[in-house]
C-alpha cells in the first residue's frame, strides 16, 4: 500500500499541530498572559513571531491558542460522533416512528444556518468552553445523524443483521455488533471533515467574540485582538489565520486520501 | 390542475410549514433551555428588584406558549418588538441595514454565479488536466479557510499594502451609487471568493456525470467539438442540478455576510446581529435570527422550485 505524498505532508502536519497542542507548556517559551514586550514589537530572536496587541510573546499564545482550538474542536467533534451515529444507526435499526421523529427533528434543526442558531444560543446562555462545545457538538450531530443513518439504512436489509434480528439479538448487539463495524470507514474519513468543520466554527465565534473568552487564547480569537493592526501594516492577525488554514488543509488532505480508500459514500461536506 | 402546479405547490406549503417551525425553535426552544433568561440577561450581580422588572417587561411571568403566539402575531403584522439594550423600534432599525446587508450580497451573488459556472465549465472541459487542477487547487484551499481569514488576507494585501481599495466599508444614506460600490468592493470580493469555490466545484461534479451519459457519447462521435458538446448537450441537461447548486450557496451567503460585516464594520445584519448576541438583547437576536433563517429557507424552496420547473419529464405529463 503506498500512501501518497500529499497525506503524508498532510498527517505531518496535523500530528505536529496535536504534539504540540498537547505539550504547549513544554514548548511555549513564555506564559500564555505574561506581558513581556511593547506592543506589537516586530519578530526577533527571543519572540520569534513578535509580540501581541498588549505586548505577549505571540508564540507563546499561538501555541497555547492552538491547545485551546483543538481541544474544543476534538471534544464537539466527539460527542458529535458519539450522538449522531448512535442516534442514526438506532434510527436506521428501529425504522418506523422513531425513525420518522429524529429524521424531522434534524431536518428542522438544519433548516437554520447552524451559525445563526448558534448565536441566538448564546445569547442566552453563559459562554463558557462547556457550553461552547455543547452547542457545537449538537449542532454538528445533525450532520453525523444523517450519513450514519443513511449508511445503516443499506446494512440494515444485509442478511447477517437479518439472521442477528432472528436470533433474537437486542438492539445494542445489533447496532454495535452488526452494524458500526460495517459502517466504519465511511464515518472515519467524515472524521476528518467534520473536525475541520468545529475548527472553523470555533474560530468563527471566537472571532466574533462569543467564542473562548479573553485571557484564554485560541486562534480566533487572537486574530480579533491583532485584527486592529492590520490597518497599520503590522501582520500579526494573519498568523493565527495561518495556523488555521494549514491545520484545516492537512487535515483535508488526510481525509480526501482515506475518502478515496473507501468505496461509494456520499457524505456532506461544509 | 397540472401536475407541476401541484407539486411546486406542495413544496411552497411544505416551506412555510416548515419556518413556522423554525420560529417555534427559536422563540420556545430558547425558552425552554435550562437557566434562568432574566438572570443570564442582567448577569451574577443583579438585584432582585431588576431581575423582577425586566421579567414583567419580557413577559416572562406568562406562559411561554402565549409569548410566543403575541411574539408571531407582531412578526406577521410587521412589529418586531422592542430592543431591550437601548429601547428602539427593532423594525425601524433593521430596515436600513436589511438594504445595505442586500446590497453587498446581491453584489456579490451577481458577480460569483456566472463566475462560478463558467469556471465549473472550465474545469468539466479539461476535466484531469492543468487548468482543472490549477481551478481545483485554488478552490480547495478558500474552501478549508474561515470567512474572517479570507477576509483580512484580502484586506491585508488589497487595502493596507497595496492600497488598492478601502479598508473599512462606509456606507450612508445619501450616498452615490458609484461611491457605494467602491465602498463595498473589499466585502464583495471575500464574499465572492467563499461562495465560488463551493460553486464551481458542485458545478463541475454536475457536469461531469452529465458528461457520462450516452447521448454525450453520441454527439462526440458525430464529431462535435468538445465545447460545443459541453454546451448543447451537457450543459442544458445538468440544469438543474447547477441551479440546485447556485442555490444551496447563495444560502451560504446567509453564514458569509455576518461575518465579513464583521470584519470590514459594515453596517448590515449581521454587524446588527453579532453586536446585540454580546449584549444579550434577546429580542433583537430572535428577530434578526428568524429573519436570516427565513431567507435561507426561501433560496432552500426557490432551489426546489426550478429543479421541479427544469425537469421536463414533470413538465409534458402522459
Amino acid at each position: 500500500m503506498r500512501i501518497p505524498i500529499s497525506a503524508l505532508i498532510g498527517m505531518f502536519f496535523t500530528a505536529a499541530f496535536f504534539l504540540a497542542a498537547i505539550f504547549a507548556p513544554l514548548i511555549a517559551p513564555f506564559g500564555m498572559a505574561e506581558i513581556v514586550g511593547g506592543v506589537w514589537d516586530p519578530a526577533s530572536g527571543t519572540h520569534w513571531f513578535g509580540t501581541d496587541a498588549i505586548g505577549r510573546d505571540l508564540l507563546s499564545r499561538m501555541i497555547y491558542g492552538g491547545q485551546t482550538t483543538i481541544f474544543v474542536a476534538s471534544a464537539a467533534t466527539m460527542l458529535s460522533f458519539t450522538l449522531g451515529s448512535v442516534l442514526g444507526f438506532s434510527a436506521a435499526v428501529a425504522g418506523g416512528w422513531v425513525d420518522q421523529g429524529l429524521s424531522r427533528m434534524v431536518d428542522l434543526v438544519m433548516a437554520i444556518p447552524a451559525l445563526i442558531l448558534a448565536l441566538v444560543i448564546l445569547s442566552v446562555l453563559p459562554v463558557t468552553l462547556t457550553v461552547l462545545i455543547l452547542v457545537m457538538g449538537l449542532l454538528d450531530a445533525t450532520r453525523v445523524f444523517r450519513l450514519a443513518r443513511a449508511v445503516a439504512v443499506d446494512i440494515t436489509v444485509m442478511d447477517y443483521v437479518e439472521a442477528a434480528r432472528l436470533r433474537g439479538e437486542g438492539w445494542a448487539w445489533i447496532i454495535f455488533r452488526e452494524i458500526l463495524p460495517n459502517a466504519l470507514s465511511p464515518l472515519v474519513a467524515e472524521l476528518g471533515l467534520r473536525f475541520i468543520f468545529a475548527v472553523l466554527f470555533i474560530s468563527t465565534l471566537s472571532f466574533l467574540g462569543l467564542g473562548v473568552q479573553p485571557p484564554l487564547a485560541d486562534w480566533g480569537g487572537i486574530v480579533k485582538e491583532n485584527s486592529s493592526g492590520l490597518v497599520y501594516g503590522i501582520p500579526a492577525a494573519l498568523i493565527p489565520a495561518f495556523a488555521i488554514a494549514v491545520l484545516a488543509i492537512s487535515v483535508n488532505m488526510v481525509a480526501d486520501w482515506v475518502l478515496s480508500r473507501t468505496t461509494s459514500l456520499k457524505g456532506g461536506r461544509g | 390542475m397540472h401536475p407541476v402546479l401541484t407539486l411546486v405547490v406542495q413544496r411552497i406549503a411544505l416551506g412555510l410549514l416548515l419556518l413556522l417551525a423554525v420560529s417555534a425553535v427559536i422563540f420556545l426552544g430558547v425558552a425552554a433551555l435550562p437557566g434562568d433568561t432574566a438572570q443570564a440577561i442582567l448577569g451574577q450581580s443583579a438585584t432582585p428588584q431588576a431581575l423582577a422588572n425586566l421579567r414583567i417587561e419580557m413577559g416572562l411571568d406568562q406562559p411561554a406558549l402565549t409569548r410566543y403566539f403575541n411574539w408571531l402575531g407582531g412578526i406577521l403584522t410587521g412589529d418586531l418588538g422592542t430592543s431591550l439594550s437601548n429601547r428602539t423600534d427593532i423594525a425601524a432599525a433593521i430596515s436600513q441595514r436589511l438594504g445595505n446587508t442586500l446590497f453587498l450580497a446581491g453584489w456579490a451573488a451577481v458577480i460569483s454565479v456566472p463566475l462560478a459556472i463558467l469556471l465549473g465549465l472550465v474545469a468539466a472541459r479539461y476535466n484531469g488536466r492543468w487548468p482543472d487542477k490549477l481551478i481545483s487547487g485554488v478552490t480547495l484551499s478558500t474552501i478549508s479557510l474561515p470567512e474572517f481569514v479570507v477576509g483580512y488576507i484580502v484586506l491585508y494585501f488589497l487595502a493596507v499594502k497595496w492600497q488598492l481599495f478601502p479598508s473599512v466599508a462606509m456606507v450612508f444614506p445619501g450616498m452615490g451609487m458609484m461611491e457605494r460600490l467602491n465602498a463595498v468592493i473589499l466585502p464583495v470580493i471575500v464574499l465572492v471568493l467563499v461562495v465560488l469555490a463551493h460553486m464551481m466545484r458542485m458545478t463541475r461534479a454536475a457536469i461531469l456525470n452529465v458528461m457520462q451519459s450516452a447521448y454525450i457519447e453520441t454527439a462526440e462521435l458525430k464529431g462535435l467539438s468538445p465545447m460545443q458538446v459541453i454546451w448543447r448537450h451537457a450543459f442544458p441537461n445538468a440544469i438543474a442540478p447547477v441551479v440546485n447548486v447556485v442555490m444551496l450557496n447563495l444560502a451560504y451567503l446567509v453564514v458569509g455576510v455576518v461575518v465579513v460585516e464583521v470584519v470590514f464594520v459594515y453596517p448590515g445584519m449581521g454587524q446588527y446581529l453579532v453586536d446585540h448576541v454580546a449584549k444579550r438583547d434577546l429580542p433583537v437576536v430572535q428577530a434578526v435570527g428568524l429573519i436570516f433563517a427565513a431567507v435561507y429557507i426561501g433560496l432552500n424552496i426557490m432551489a426546489d422550485v426550478i429543479s421541479i420547473l427544469a425537469n421536463p419529464r414533470l413538465r409534458h405529463p402522459k
